[in-house]
């Protein structure tokens, strides 16, 4: 039985982004796959949270497709954390609804991927700007995988980009049949 | 035989009738079908039609009816996108014809004025034909159509000049009976005449026809609109007459100057029936004014001359558009579908005969000719296409150009009272285009005044609404404050144009139900976002922070928005008995009730819980007591 998986996508200017759009066209449709555009869902940022929980109680896995902004993520992102994510129904006491999970990070970034690290421009790893990320889920009883990462997403070129959509789908593939 | 009026209706409508259906079924289109009818029923064919005097005088009804729709579909607007095809392939293509065909009449031994006077004239097109067969083929939004219809206005609008100038050309004295008072006017004067002339009638179209309409609109009365806008074109025909002008001139100049009132689409969609059938009666007329015995006595020169008019002016086009970066499949075929004389060619040939300008033993035969290229048409339309997608086989076809046909509106917004004119600022701001319909005379008038371009007109009508591009449009806004108006427009909308996104104003719960019942794409209620909003400031003036209310206020939305879909599956079962109105009210109670449970509840869990640590605090402090 393969695993389900719920994709929750984040773009303020979605219009605007050839990478994002490049990644969704490659997993959108796929069967076990739930699609979720977080702006288009609460253009006004009212994040409907028992409707969240519920989608998160139906799916095996998550994924958190959004730019890197500001080496995190667009708001929206951080208040579907801040409301969704509540003591006592994804952590603390009695908080185990999702224990056992998987979540996958997704994210574009506008840096080379040289210009993450010690001797980089940006100073710091991506994994080492993922903590935060890695923390939350890790209290939520949530399995982390290493992420997903297009860099240089301005520059990348189309046949690269179609590189990178492919091999995102055959991680959410592998997420269906692996966990 | 008799030739009292209803002898003539039969003959004229029942002719048509027959020709029409004849012509459609094998493919040819109506024009030629009329013209057929004409020629069999008039006084060269079967003399059904005895008196050829009255045979014109319709037709120069029909004429000038057609010439004042011309005119008000010359936008300025409208010109001023498309100036660079009009004045490039348009106005390239009048003077290379012209000046063409008038070396082709000066070879043959006619005088150089007269040359240059049937060269002109024969270099116009047929915008009755082209674009009533464009719309019957479906090609009117294609590329191809699109260049057609440039090269058209441009020709249009050469009338103007053409019959402003012909005096100067004139080699005889013209006839009295035609030129009025003007005639014994030395030439220069006459041209003067013509100017002044086309001048009053703009100063008074400009000046007194909008405040006429709009007491007419103030009337509601459609029938009374009608009678005034052909009363308009009338009286503006008699005008140009009693100074010895062409009426067809000055309905044509009237309606470029209503072109831009917001009275377009209501003139348009009035006068439209009276077209349809006036133009079937223009082409039967002239289809009676072929000159059959002419045609009989000296075959070979009218078919030289139907073929040099069509040779030359295909010719010209073609090469222009080659010229002018059209692809060779586009350049075939414009070429064979302008290849016609055009109606102005009768209008022209008329005037220029009793101005003297153009002997009647030149202009006889060349009318004859141009009637006969009209006749051709739907052939050349044939063999253009088949000529064309031949070349499209062999040749990739360029993408087509993104350019509209005119200021086609991407929404038209029905009613544009205060919420109308709100929707309207966004989408414009945004950079979207829309067409307004507005029932109100007054309100049209006060919102012009603001310069905002809005028309009048009732949007339930589908004439109007078409004539507002509602078939181009992607969205219909539906902002009138009549509620059962609403409803009207929208039944309409869907069911003539089924491809638009209707979005509406509700003007309540029971009104948005009735929307709903209807399945359109959005709807609002009018007043339902503005309580909101003042229920949000109401919460902050009673001491909480912005942030707070705001979030109260969205969470009061959503769930009145799913009472509103739960409470319409109960509306909707039932009908107007007095059952299904205590089943409503019971429920409406309960769902009353739910709602009040629901915010307290939702007070209590408040979606800021992440933010309020209650349950946190609480687990934090147990623990350190644990330890």
């Amino acid at each position: 039985m393969p695993r389900s998986v719920l994709i929750l996508f984040a773009h303020p200017a979605y219009h605007r982004s050839r990478a994002n759009r490049a990644l969704v066209d490659a997993v959108q449709g796929l069967e076990g796959v739930t699609f979720h555009d977080l702006y288009e869902s609460y253009p006004d940022l009212m994040v409907d949270v028992p409707r969240e929980q519920e989608l998160l109680a139906e799916h095996d896995a998550v994924v958190a497709q959004h730019p890197f902004y500001w080496y995190s993520a667009p708001a929206l992102i951080k208040e579907w954390i801040d409301l969704v994510l509540t003591h006592g129904w994804a952590y603390g006491e009695g908080g185990t609804a999702l224990t056992g999970k998987t979540w996958l990070s997704a994210i574009t970034s506008g840096g080379s991927e040289d210009s993450y690290g010690p001797s980089g421009g940006n100073r710091f790893s991506v994994a080492e700007f993922m903590r935060p990320f890695e923390a939350t889920v890790a209290l939520c009883h949530m399995r982390w995988l290493e992420p997903f990462v297009v860099h240089a997403s301005h520059l990348v070129s189309q046949t690269e980009l179609a590189d990178a959509a492919l091999s995102y789908r055959e991680r959410i593939l592998a997420l269906q049949r692996d966990g | 035989m008799a030739h009292d009026f209803l002898t003539q209706a039969f003959v004229f409508l029942a002719a048509s009738v027959v020709s029409v259906l004849i012509a459609s079924r094998l493919g040819l289109g109506s024009v030629l079908g009329y013209l057929v009818a004409g020629a069999l029923i008039g006084p060269f064919g079967l003399g059904f039609v005895g008196d050829p005097e009255s045979v014109m005088h319709a037709a120069e009804l029909g004429v000038v009816i057609m010439l004042f729709l011309i005119g008000l579909e010359l936008e300025p607007a409208l010109l001023w996108r498309l100036r660079t095809a009009i004045l490039g392939l348009g106005s390239a293509q009048v003077a290379v014809s012209g000046l063409t065909l008038a070396g082709v009449g000066m070879l043959f031994g006619l005088d150089w004025r007269i040359a240059v006077a049937a060269g002109f004239i024969l270099s116009l097109s047929s915008t009755a034909i082209v674009m009533q067969s464009l719309r019957e083929k479906g090609l009117a939004a294609t590329d191809f159509g699109r260049a057609a219809f440039s090269v058209l206005l441009f020709q249009d609008l050469a009338v103007i000049p053409m019959l402003a100038l012909f005096p100067l050309l004139a080699t005889a004295p013209g006839s009295e009976a035609r030129m009025g008072p003007l005639a014994s006017l030395p030439a220069w004067a006459q041209t003067i005449a013509v100017f002044a002339a086309v001048g009053a009638v703009v100063l008074v179209g400009r000046l007194l026809t909008r405040p006429m309409f709009r007491l007419i609109a103030r009337l509601r009365l459609n029938e009374i609109f009608t009678a005034a806008a052909l009363a308009l074109v009338a009286g503006v025909a008699l005008l140009m007459q009693s100074v010895g002008l062409s009426p067809a001139l000055g309905a044509f100049v009237a309606g470029v100057v209503l072109a831009d009132s917001e009275y377009r689409h209501e003139l348009q969609s009035d006068i439209e029936p009276f077209r349809a059938l006036l133009l079937g009666l223009f082409f039967i007329s002239v289809g009676a004014g072929i000159d059959i015995p002419l045609i009989v006595a000296r075959p070979l020169l009218i078919l030289a001359l139907v073929a040099g008019l069509v040779v030359v002016n295909a010719a010209t086009l073609y090469v222009l558009a080659r010229a002018f970066g059209r692809p060779r499949p586009d350049a075939i075929m414009i070429a064979l579908a302008l290849a016609q004389g055009g109606e102005f060619a009768f209008v022209l040939f008329a005037f220029a005969q009793t101005g003297g300008v153009v002997p009647g033993s030149v202009a006889g035969p060349l009318v004859a000719a141009v009637a006969l290229s009209r006749a051709l048409t739907p052939l050349l339309f044939v063999l253009g296409s088949h000529a064309a997608s031949a070349l499209a086989d062999s040749v990739t076809r360029e993408a087509p150009a993104d350019l509209p046909l005119d200021d086609r509106p991407h929404a038209v917004i029905a009613g544009f009272g205060r919420f109308g004119q709100i929707v309207h600022r966004v989408l414009r701001a945004n950079g979207y285009s829309t067409s307004i319909l507005e029932h109100s005379a007054d309100q049209v008038e006060s919102v012009r005044s603001f310069g905002n371009k809005a028309n009048y007109g009732d949007a339930s009508r589908v004439d109007l609404l078409r004539a507002a591009g509602a078939e181009d449009a992607k969205l219909l806004v539906v902002a009138v404050d009549n509620q059962a108006k609403a409803l009207e427009i929208v039944e309409v909308a869907q069911k003539h144009f089924s491809h638009l996104k209707i979005l509406a104003r509700a003007f309540d719960r029971s009104h948005a139900y009735e929307l709903m019942k209807r399945n359109i794409d959005a709807i609002e209620r009018e007043t339902f976002e503005g309580a909101l909003r003042l229920g949000s400031v109401a919460l902050r003036a009673l001491g909480w922070g912005a942030h707070r209310a705001e979030r109260a206020a969205g969470l009061f939305r959503r769930h009145d928005e799913r009472n509103m879909r739960s409470m319409f599956e109960i509306w909707g079962e039932g009908d107007d008995s007095a059952e299904y109105r205590s089943a409503v009210s019971a429920r409406r109670a309960m769902v009353d009730e739910m709602l009040r449970r629901d915010l307290v509840t939702h007070q209590v869990s408040a979606p800021d819980e992440a933010w309020d640590t209650q349950s946190l605090d609480a687990e934090v402090e147990r623990r350190t007591r644990a330890k």
